[in-house]
């Protein structure tokens, strides 16, 4: 394992739910990420800012070994998750992504989306899967949907589906790939709104987003990414009151308008 | 008004009568039909044992080839080989070599029916090309369904059978019913070989009543099958072309 400079003067690595230390991974010739390094403590909500192709995306399938990484370690609770030849399932059960196009299954009803993991991966018994599903749907208000398909609902429900479905696991670790990068602009509150509830409950959350305002709002942490680094990290106070890196500002300036 | 010419046009034609008689000889019809259905029986038979070997050999190769471990790419390779061979050969040379072949290595009753081999021939073939029909729908289920359900723990076999599988083969039905209206037709070259099917009967009735109706009786069994295994084939498509593709542009 070769560790990068770590420059995040961050909680110690040590006590770090997710560590990425000095992650470089490359898309043939396009360098995705350059010697990335953020340690995120245990329920810390941490948003990842930037433009298009900044690498936050990347970030996020990294953390859940959709992707492997070509240098540098992924680390779990200190555990290095990113060994080449590790099985990755075990990890995947912790740590629950929800992505910018819901992805859900066509061909399952609302229920059947939220238990197929709990029955084949954890092995639940069929009516504790359902169970489970039940209560959260009745949670985020989606009750009378469980027995509906996917694409009877709007994007909105989509997305909420796709959130209980990675809660449903109980995951230790939330990822949430531009969720509402997907939606229409009156549906977004709403899946925020889970977000929200979401916060506090002692899950820890990486937020990629273009949502500066909900960005500020929900994060212990704002990273703005640059070119597959981090340009610059800080409070969501200090980062969009009083940025100091020009790259931040710049961009700042631009998503403002 | 083609058809109506047809009609009128071809019975003033010169030597109607005798196209009538060799082809359309109504007592002859009478006489082969119950015959033929008969024979044809042993088609259907055929096609029935035929179309499930099929779609489990075609289903196997599919999935060799769609593996993705590093490991396994002799079962890759074999697959790609497979599907090659059985295709770029025509189905009468594959029915004439294991049909007459395998029986002719003398084998003991019954694994000496040119009946069971040349079924073996047509299930061979035919897995070659059922296979690239369920590889295309496999390939066709987009690759955020996959990452999907490998986020959330599932192997990569759990991923392709409750994720990718179901939705691939919804995709491919009309396809699959294409080549089994195509097998519905070459189930007759095994007659080639020696069983007495449809086309066979209908070979035989012409040689002893010097009379091709026999034939044109045959034809219109089979049409009597296929064209509504075709409609069912259209209908389906277009149902998924109504769910799949929303909006339709005016013409």
């Amino acid at each position: 394992m070769t560790a990068g400079p770590n420059n995040t003067a961050t909680p110690s690595a040590a006590a770090a739910k997710v560590s990425l230390r000095g992650v470089t991974k490359a898309f043939g010739n396009n360098v995705v990420l350059r010697d990335f390094s953020l340690d995120v403590s245990a329920g810390e909500v941490v948003s990842l800012i930037g433009a298009s192709g900044s690498g936050k995306t990347t970030v996020l399938r990294c953390i859940n070994l959709l992707e492997q990484i070509d240098d540098g370690a992924v680390l779990l609770d200190g555990d290095e998750i990113s060994s080449v030849g590790r099985d990755p399932n075990p990890v995947r059960r912790r740590v629950g992504i929800v992505f910018q196009s819901f992805n859900l299954f066509p061909h399952m009803s609302v229920a059947r989306n939220i238990t197929l993991a709990l029955t084949e991966v954890l092995g639940q018994t069929t009516d504790a899967a359902r169970d489970r599903a039940s209560e959260l749907l009745r949670r985020f208000g989606l009750s009378e949907k469980a027995d509906v398909y996917p694409d009877q609902l709007s994007g909105g429900q989509q997305q909420r589906v796709a959130i209980i479905r990675a809660l449903a696991m109980k995951p230790e670790v939330l990822l949430l790939d531009e969720i509402t990068s997907a939606l229409d602009p009156e549906l977004v509150g709403e899946v925020l709104d889970v977000v929200r509830e979401l916060k506090g409950s002692g899950i820890t959350m990486l937020i990629a987003t273009h949502e500066m305002a909900f960005a500020r709002e929900i994060s212990d942490r704002v990273c703005f990414l640059h070119g597959g680094t981090i340009a610059e990290v800080g409070a969501p106070s200090e980062l969009f009151g009083a940025p100091r890196d020009e790259r931040t500002k710049q961009f700042l300036r631009r998503v403002r308008m | 008004m083609v058809l109506a010419a047809v009609i009128v046009l071809v019975p003033r034609m010169p030597r109607w009568d005798r196209v009538k008689k060799s082809f359309f000889d109504v007592e002859q019809m009478r006489d082969s039909l119950p015959r033929l259905i008969d024979a044809f029986w042993l088609d259907v038979k055929i096609f029935a044992w035929t179309t499930p070997a099929i779609f489990v050999l075609a289903l196997l190769i599919a999935l060799a080839r769609n593996s993705r471990s590093p490991a396994l790419f002799p079962v890759r390779a074999f697959a790609a080989v497979y599907t090659d061979v059985m295709r770029g050969v025509p189905v009468i040379l594959w029915i004439y070599l294991v049909g007459f072949g395998v029986p002719g290595l003398g084998l003991e009753r019954p694994y000496n029916s040119p009946l069971l081999w040349g079924s073996v021939a047509l299930a061979m073939t035919y897995s070659g090309y059922v296979a690239e029909v369920f590889r295309a729908g496999i390939a066709s289920v987009h690759e955020s369904q996959r990452a999907a359900a490998r986020s959330l723990g599932l192997s990569s076999w759990q991923t392709m059978r409750f994720v990718v599988l179901p939705q691939a083969v919804r995709r491919v039905v009309p396809p699959l019913l294409n080549d089994l209206v195509s097998l519905q037709k070459d189930v007759a070259l095994v007659s080639l070989i020696g069983p007495i099917e449809i086309l066979r009967q209908a070979n035989i009735d012409k040689a002893k009543f010097a009379n091709f109706t026999p034939f044109i009786v045959a034809a219109l069994i089979f049409l009597a099958v296929t064209i509504p295994l075709t409609r069912l084939t259209d209908y389906l498509w277009h149902r998924q072309q109504r769910r799949t593709t929303g909006t339709r542009v005016a013409a």
